[in-house]
């Protein structure tokens, strides 16, 4: 489903150049939901950015299905971009439009009916359970129900592979829990293949199937999440494995 | 103070004459300045159509006109006036310097406004595979409206200035009637009539921007 080889990518920073990837290489199968941890500047939110070229990257190539991401013109890439669907920590709705404004605007960049927006909305907002929510203004919502509409709107137009960068870092334990579950459900519903990235084991742990670890800019462990918990191979892991083993005993505590 | 019978009719046409060169020349300004604005805004460095080159012309352009005393500027308009209505003298005549005057200063204010708009929600409107012209009319322009519409207010009161410098040299309005007959003809109760009414004017427009900015702010946060 989604492939990756070589990927590399440096910015220019006034201290000089910063390797923010370096030579990552990973394949993620077809309605998998395959999780990148990594500590923030390890470079897991500038893989994920690559994958849809809101950054772009200096060599390598990704293949999302049958289109490589990396060959494609402007328009080329506005066409694939319809069909990888992305949520983001901060929400990134439209406070000048409604619930059901920010969800048909993929709709309308997608050039469908009027109609067909309403019927199509109208099912997202099931989805997410949002039904009663269709005229209210981001402002007016709590952040759970926030990242909902988000996710409404990335999966409008039916993307083959959701990106979800950070998507629950900015929400309460039990908030995070019930977008964990929307995402799992969605999953299953549409065999939707979602790629996170996140620096919580927690969110691993519930429900990811797979997993890359990153360290400055270089994956350094992939495989099954079981087998992380079970098996850590590095320091960093081993030491994401630990903080989680004492998050839980002190969740357990209190 | 009282106002003599004689002057009344004078501040009557004065006043539309002032409120038909505002108009007509903000909304020829805006004609102008909202596309450059929006230009100075995408195609800065990592905007969503980045070309610096072309960002750093239309900003030297845009401080070049902005540079010049609005009197000059007047003076070195007044043959495209001619060219385009006929004349120099008059309302209509004093609409082509007093638009181009303020277009380049509307330019800025509006770059300011779009400028504001957050960089994730642009990110969000470009994963979703929008061309730049939807991104601008559909999320940058609506997000940053309440911006957008104090600034264009910032540029009705500065344009109601500029037609009173325009009254000077034969654009007719407030600024005229006060200075030929207010100054002129030491008529000080002109001169006064007239400020009192360009104070009012400025107040209505200032109340009516905050109004409607303050409108959308309430609706959207």
């Amino acid at each position: 489903m989604i492939n990756i080889q070589g990927l590399s990518k440096t910015f220019n920073t006034a201290d000089g150049k910063v390797y923010a990837l370096r030579n990552i290489n990973l394949q993620i199968t077809e309605s998998d939901i395959f999780g990148v941890i990594g500590f923030s500047g390890a470079g897991k939110s500038t893989l994920i950015r690559c994958l849809n070229r809101l950054e772009e990257p200096d060599s390598g190539s990704i293949w999302i299905g049958n289109d490589e991401i990396t060959s494609l013109n402007k328009q080329q890439l506005r066409e694939a971009r319809k069909h990888i669907g992305m949520i983001f920590q901060h929400f990134n709705l439209f406070d000048s439009k409604t619930v059901f404004e920010n969800i048909a605007f993929p709709l309308e960049v997608a050039q469908f009916s009027k109609r067909q927006i309403r019927e199509r909305v109208e099912q997202l907002l099931d989805l997410v359970e949002l039904t009663e929510k269709t005229n209210a203004y981001p402002y007016q919502l709590s952040g759970g129900q926030k990242q909902r509409v988000g996710i409404a709107r990335a999966l409008a137009n039916n993307p083959a592979v959701l990106l979800s960068d950070e998507a629950t870092s900015a929400l309460d334990p039990k908030t995070t829990y019930s977008i964990l579950e929307l995402l799992k459900n969605i999953n299953q519903k549409f065999n939707l293949t979602i790629v996170l990235i996140t620096h919580e084991m927690d969110v691993l742990r519930r429900i990811c199937n797979h997993v890359a670890v990153i360290e400055d800019g270089s994956i350094t462990e992939m495989g099954s999440v079981h087998d992380l918990f079970t098996n850590p191979q590095t320091d960093t892991t081993r030491l994401f494995v630990q903080s989680d083993i004492e998050l839980q005993q002190n969740n357990y505590v209190i | 103070m009282i106002l003599a019978n004689d002057v009344l009719p004078l501040l009557g046409v004065a006043v539309l004459e002032t409120t038909y060169m505002v108009v007509m020349s903000t909304l020829f300004a805006l004609l102008l300045g909202l596309p450059l604005g929006i230009a100075l805004v995408v195609t800065s460095d990592g905007h969503i159509s980045g070309l610096p080159n072309i960002h750093s012309a239309i900003s030297t352009v845009v401080n070049i006109f902005r540079s010049f005393p609005f009197i000059i500027l007047i003076v070195l308009i007044l043959p495209l006036s001619r060219w385009l209505v006929g004349t120099t003298l008059g309302s209509t005549a004093a609409v082509v310097p007093l638009a181009i005057g303020s277009a380049p200063f509307l330019a800025r204010l509006i770059e300011n406004s779009l400028k504001e708009v957050e960089k994730g929600k642009i990110e969000a409107a470009l994963s979703i595979g929008a061309k730049p012209f939807m991104i601008i009319w559909k999320v940058m322009i609506p997000e940053a409206l309440p911006s957008l519409i104090r600034g264009i207010t910032l540029a009705i009161i500065t344009i109601t200035g500029f037609t009173a410098t325009a009254g000077a040299i034969g654009a007719g309005g407030l600024g005229s009637l006060a200075i030929r007959f207010g100054y002129m003809r030491y008529r000080n109760d002109v001169l006064i009539a007239t400020v009192v009414v360009l104070v009012v004017m400025v107040e209505v427009i200032q109340w009516t921007g905050n109004f409607i900015a303050h409108w959308l702010e309430r609706k959207h946060h």
